[in-house]
């Protein structure tokens, strides 16, 4: 899902040796016959950066993630709605444990992410760094942005990199429940009273065109795609996916009898798609810079709870330190 | 369904009365606690404990539901556990005042969490037996998520108690501003003798006696002082709360005040 | 209590692997890995990180330090022998399909 980074990644090697040539050679081959690579495996060390980066900023995602909707916890306006939302936050805690676990395979530590993370250095998804408003962004960020998410993580289930893939597997199981709570979220608000009517179609104009953004810039300004695609780190180009998810969730948007924010709408008769009007780009860019509405929140946050858990983690770990090393057993 | 109670429901007014209230201290203990728990996630000291809290919040929902159905139904006035939880005020509330008091840093938190986990774990292990059907049923299915609170809570305890000099120090606090509204948790009043009259709760003297064991054990592993008892002014469970209660509820019962009659 | 004078304790938690048996009768699955500060709280966070749908009635965690594992640029001494030894397999053998229980 988070997988805007899809499109940087690591040098190239300048020159590279007859033996890495050879062994770089012999590790497309493995590629091409969609074998997968683990974590010991020899490979080359673009493929190395490049899958650190995608996957740390997958996990950041998730992480921050959980601050717009976890938002909403304790205004959640039923107890079965306050329960579920719980659980759909905790999955998304999870779901960054599974990646931050991938990368690790990959040389990196968890520390070390994180602190990426805090110092502004790493990215994470632009569709965070929304406020979210009303309890129906909460049922907007299920429908649209889990939606969105699912289109982006299916097709990673069978990216390259083994431990990779294996996480987006079980996220994705996973993840389907959370567009259903979305959607049900809009459904009753869209078929409540006037004023929760107004509530879902003034959410649905605010996270519509962010939704569309997550998919990443558009195929011709994507200069490393290639190269993704051909470690099968990346298996469908940005244009291929957002018109995937425009096509499912413009009739999901008819269902509701919610509008979507776009005077430009239309159904292509000829090609069978529907056709969106211009996505404006700087705001995206504006988001990616760190000038979205949430931005500084988000992080701030992250850094705050990272900050005031420090004596935490120094307690356990000095616990830790002062007990006997066990053989092992049940514990 | 109807409450199966071996005590029949019903014949006497003043058993009726205390047992709804019963109900409802245990419901709203969970459901504050709950949804103080909930306040925390995406804020806790790791990642793997905003899961952690974030399950024990899950759990103490789901147990606030089950009780809320039950009070609600035993209330008889077609309210639903929603009704309960977002449309009555604080001193409606019979929650234990421990239970509302805020989350502070991590160590307020886990001493808060693990002084009512060793109370749950004496509750519902006495309500596992209860002559009132329900209860029971509810009790045993949310004993066994109150070990695992309370495996957690403890465990987080001795950490934070043995660990660094801060996290004592820290502990010690939490353990300090926190002991005094433990009293009320196995102070009898009416309500809780007539309970345990009818089999229906737990005798709350023996209760406390090995919860007070039980601490003491804990507190002497994590290295900390067992404070003195101390009076108890405050009556959550008789609906008279601390300052805290006001602004959880305004915040809790939000949407439903505002939208009244909606449907979410 | 930690001695005043001592070094500020490493606030990093070690790197744990979790192994889960989903159901009695199967084996034990490598599911991913954790951080925890001791092997208990190991335990605690596999079982709210991978088993929040059932998915366990056994859970074995190891600190990943301690794995030993076989090194890839030997796999071919190590597996290559194997595949060439087809009489390990039943179906290398041709029994008449009137001959029973073979």
């Amino acid at each position: 899902m988070y997988t805007q980074a899809l499109d940087s990644q690591g040098r190239e090697p300048v020159a590279a040796p007859a033996a890495e040539a050879a062994a770089s050679a012999a590790f497309q081959a493995r590629i091409d016959a969609e074998e997968k690579v683990e974590p010991k495996d020899w490979m080359p060390q673009a493929y190395r950066q490049t899958l650190i980066r995608q996957i740390s900023q997958h996990a950041h995602s998730e992480i921050v993630g959980m601050l717009p909707e976890g938002n909403w916890i304790t205004r959640a306006p039923t107890l079965r709605r306050k329960a579920v939302l719980i659980a759909k936050v905790q999955d998304e805690g999870g779901h960054g444990m599974y990646l931050y676990s991938a990368a690790e395979t990959l040389g990196i530590s968890r520390a070390q992410m994180v602190e990426q993370l805090l110092s502004g250095a790493a990215k994470y998804s632009s569709i965070f760094n929304y406020p979210t408003l009303t309890w129906a962004d909460v049922g907007a960020i299920g429908w649209l942005v889990d939606g969105a998410a699912i289109m982006n993580q299916i097709p990673i289930c069978r990216c390259s990199y083994g431990p990779y893939a294996r996480a987006m597997v079980r996220i994705c199981k996973e993840e389907s429940f959370h567009q259903r709570q979305g959607f049900e979220i809009m459904l009753t608000l869209a078929q409540g009273s006037e004023a929760q009517r107004v509530m879902a179609q003034d959410a649905l104009n605010r996270w519509w065109w962010p939704s569309i953004m997550m998919f990443g810039p558009p195929d011709a300004d994507s200069k490393h795609t290639t190269q993704s695609m051909r470690w099968k780190i990346k298996r469908f180009s940005n244009d291929e996916l957002r018109q995937k998810f425009i096509d499912i969730t413009v009739p999901q948007a008819q269902f509701l009898e919610l509008t979507i924010p776009d005077p430009q709408l239309r159904w292509d008769e000829a090609a069978q798609h529907f056709r969106i009007g211009p996505i404006d780009w700087s705001e995206f860019q504006a988001v990616l810079q760190g000038n979205g509405p949430c931005n500084r929140e988000r992080l701030e946050a992250r850094r705050a709870a990272h900050r005031a858990g420090e004596w935490v983690r120094e307690a356990a770990a000095a616990h830790a330190a002062k007990q006997p090393r066990r053989e092992g057993n049940q514990t | 369904m109807s409450a199966a109670a071996e005590v029949p429901a019903g014949g006497d007014a003043a058993l009726e009365a205390a047992r709804l209230r019963y109900v409802l201290r245990l419901a709203d203990t969970s459901l504050v606690l709950g949804q103080r728990l909930g306040e925390w996630v995406g804020h806790a000291p790791a990642l793997e404990e905003d899961l952690g809290l974030a399950n024990l919040a899950l759990d103490l929902i789901g147990q606030a539901r089950l009780l809320l159905g039950y009070a609600a139904e035993l209330e008889g006035r077609g309210r639903d556990e929603d009704a309960l939880a977002f449309l009555r005020d604080a001193p409606q509330f019979l929650n234990l005042t421990l239970a509302e008091q805020p989350n502070g840093d991590f160590a307020d938190t886990i001493v808060r969490q693990w002084l009512i986990d060793a109370w749950q774990l004496e509750i519902y292990t006495g309500l596992s037996g209860s002559a009132d059907g329900r209860l029971a049923a509810i009790a045993a299915k949310s004993l066994k998520e109150t070990r695992y609170h309370y495996r957690f809570s403890g465990g987080w305890l001795t950490r934070l108690g043995d660990g660094t000099d801060e996290s004592h120090a820290r502990t010690q606090r939490a353990l300090e501003s926190l002991w005094r509204f433990t009293e009320e948790l196995f102070a009898p009043d009416e309500v809780d003798e007539r309970m345990s009259a009818a089999g229906i709760a737990p005798p709350l003297a023996e209760a406390g006696a090995r919860w007070r064991e039980r601490i003491a054990a804990d507190l002497r592993r994590a290295t900390l002082p067992c404070p003195a008892r101390q009076p108890h002014p405050w009556h959550g469970k008789r609906g008279v709360h601390t300052e805290y209660l006001g602004h959880l509820l305004a915040e809790m019962q939000h949407l439903q005040r505002t939208y009244p009659g909606a449907r979410w | 209590m930690s001695d005043a004078g001592a070094a500020r304790p490493a606030t990093d938690w070690p790197l744990f692997e979790v192994f889960i048996r989903s159901r009695s009768g199967l084996e034990h699955k490598h599911v991913g890995s954790l951080h925890a500060a001791d092997a208990r709280m190991a335990i605690e966070h596999a079982r709210d990180v991978y088993t929040r749908r059932q998915e366990g009635v056994s859970i074995w965690v190891m600190r990943s330090a301690d794995i030993i594992a076989s090194d890839p640029a030997e796999a071919d001494s190590l597996f290559e022998p194997a595949r060439d030894k087809v009489y390990r397999h039943p179906t290398f053998y041709a029994i008449p399909d009137e001959v029973k229980n073979l």
